[in-house]
């Protein structure tokens, strides 16, 4: 009984780490950039793709990739914004106006994005094995590569933390997000927080899917899928709540633990109700303001 | 009212057009190939999806994305009672339990405003598209099931039908009171409330109106299929669609939306049938390029055209 608890626990604390660091992305690019990025998922397939091509093309270990894959996301992301959604902030009468057409942009954005993936690297199924040996925790056996990657998660969400509460660009990036105006006067250069922010938040997506590229089968119309699950995390923890997406992103984890381990086809059946519920009793989320 | 007056003197010519375009379509199975009838049957869906979401969502500017929770109930009414009961029963219960769900739907979600509408309303078309896939996987026992088939000519007489009572509705909701009522919703809710609106019932009785042709057109649109599941029939491409194609044409005024549609869907089914490989590639820029380029869509450069250049004073926004 208590292996079969702890089994669910650190099965869901295991995929409650991937969903905390990509609920923590797009809480990044709606709390901060408003924009409710729909392609959020196909910067996780990039991410997760362009992990297994350096591992299988030129053998290089999936977390040392980090340092290579982060950089390109970002800038990436950071053009995107630059061009992209800045062009929509200064068009929009409204900021009403700005989340609906940025929505739909982020919209077409997917569809480019997931093109050219299967374009590339096709509509297959793809996968690599590392560090696929099993560990045993006091009874309960998981995969050291999973291990592996809810360390990495926790070590970027704490890495992310820190840089947001201690230097003076998380200073900024906070400002920006309570107040952009008041912050634009303070001196803040505001177009260049928002572009960093959703930068930063792509960024987090292709880290996030670099960590399952070494847990799971990936392939090129995987993002959606992710993208759902952030948006739930993201309404779970409070739209724009960034500590709330990162603990709402275990609390999913190791709630679709426990449903799965009772009838696995109905752990998106409760994530779906979770999240219905959750918005109609309190749509503020459980750390909202 | 003089307002009133107004409209129907100015609605004389396109009601005219609207009236031709409605008869040339209906005597087009006659003269048009077999190939474009069915093509014009899938215009014509889009548009009743289209024109239905903008009845709600263009005046109020509550983003619905539970089209396809609508459109997917259609679908399954068609699955479940086809062989029981004749095509029109079928079609009027799918429509029926369109509107109760939205009645329920909109009554539970009035505290809801801007985006939390829109991801509310979408993730109830998953939750529901979920559910029934779980219900078929473990108590049906299989994952899809057969529809039974009706020729295409009767489709296309039936969508075309679903169309035209779609767009009188519209058109009525438009010029009435009540479509005045719903552009002061969209304009300060709480100043529609203290003008004496009574804001819950019209909200809620237009989301349920707009949803009985989406579950309508679901209904006889399964019977083309042969095969659904549900991945196929909750297809969340059913929410955004409508939305693309009603920013996309303009909905300044009611032919925006249709235009959107019509140009969409040709250009959608072009796209794929010619160049599969870069069919969403062309489509997203399309759609960026439209976002960013033409924000009262194809109706704005219409008129733009059409003035000269000189601002528009637009009184059906």
């Amino acid at each position: 009984m208590m292996v079969t608890i702890l089994d669910v626990v650190i099965a869901g604390l295991l995929l409650g780490g991937i969903y905390a660091l990509i609920a923590v992305g797009l809480s990044l690019q709606y709390g901060v950039a408003r924009v409710l990025n729909i392609a959020h998922g196909e910067f996780i397939m990039l991410g997760a793709f362009a992990t297994w091509v350096l591992y299988s093309v030129s053998g290089i270990n999936p977390l040392v990739s980090l340092v290579i894959v982060s950089p390109v996301i970002f800038i990436i992301g950071f053009i995107l914004h630059r061009t992209l959604f800045r062009s929509l902030l200064n068009s929009s009468p409204s900021l009403a106006a700005f989340e609906g057409s940025s929505l739909l942009a982020a919209f077409g954005l997917l569809f480019i994005i997931q093109n050219i993936a299967i374009l590339v690297w096709g509509a297959d199924i793809k996968g690599y094995s590392y560090l696929a040996f099993p560990v045993n925790l006091g009874g309960a056996v998981f995969g050291a590569n999973r291990l592996v990657a809810l360390l990495f998660a926790v070590v970027i969400g704490l890495v992310f933390y820190l840089f947001l509460a201690r230097t003076r660009l998380g200073k900024a990036i906070r400002a920006a997000a309570q107040d952009p105006a008041s912050a634009g006067l303070m001196g803040v250069n505001i177009n260049r927080v928002l572009a960093l922010c959703f930068g930063l938040g792509a960024v987090m997506a292709g880290s996030a899917g670099l960590l399952i590229s070494m847990c799971y089968p990936i392939k090129a119309t995987m993002g959606i899928e992710y993208t759902l699950i952030a948006i739930i995390v993201v309404v779970l923890g409070g739209l724009g709540s960034i500590p709330g997406s990162f603990i709402g992103g275990f609390i999913l984890g190791i709630i679709g633990s426990i449903v799965t381990y009772f009838e696995p086809g109905l752990s998106i059946v409760a994530y779906y109700l979770i999240f219905v519920i959750l918005i109609l009793a309190r749509p503020t989320g459980i750390m909202g303001r | 009212m003089d307002i009133t007056a107004l409209t129907s003197k100015k609605s004389l010519v396109p009601g005219l057009i609207a009236v031709i375009l409605v008869i040339l379509l209906a005597t087009s199975p006659l003269y048009v190939p077999a190939y474009w009838v069915i093509r014009l049957t899938a215009i014509l869906m889009y548009i009743i999806i289209t024109v239905s979401w903008v009845i709600f969502s263009g005046p109020t500017g509550y983003m619905s994305l539970a089209s396809a929770a609508f459109f997917g109930i259609g679908v399954y009414t068609s699955a479940v009672l086809g062989e029981a009961l004749p095509l029109p029963v079928v079609i009027g219960i799918g429509g029926l339990i369109c509107f109760c769900l939205a009645l329920l739907v909109g009554a539970a979600t009035l505290r809801l405003r801007g985006i939390y509408f829109a991801i509310f309303t979408f993730g109830l078309a998953e939750l529901i598209k979920h559910v029934l896939l779980w219900w078929e996987i473990h108590v049906t026992g299989t994952r899809g099931r057969f529809v039974i088939t009706v020729d295409n000519t009767t489709v296309f007489y039936v969508i075309l039908l679903i169309f035209v009572v779609a767009l009188l509705t519209a058109y009525f909701i438009r010029h009435s009171k009540y479509g005045a009522a719903l552009r002061s919703i969209g304009e300060n809710e709480e100043a529609a409330a203290h003008a004496g609106i009574n804001v819950t019932m019209v909200k809620v009785i237009t989301f349920a109106i707009s949803a009985v042709f989406i579950g309508a057109a679901g209904a006889i649109m399964a019977t083309r299929w042969t095969y659904v599941e549900p991945y196929y029939a909750f297809n969340p491409l059913y929410s955004f669609m409508p939305v693309l194609m009603a920013i996309f044409g303009g909905m300044g005024q009611l032919y925006g939306p249709i235009l959107g549609a019509t140009v969409f869907t040709y250009l959608e089914e072009e796209l794929i049938t010619r160049i599969p490989e870069l069919y969403m590639i062309i489509f997203g820029i399309i759609l960026i390029v439209a976002i960013l380029y033409l924000p009262n869509g194809l109706v704005g450069l219409i008129q733009k055209w059409r003035k000269g250049g000189s601002v528009e004073q637009n009184a059906d926004t």
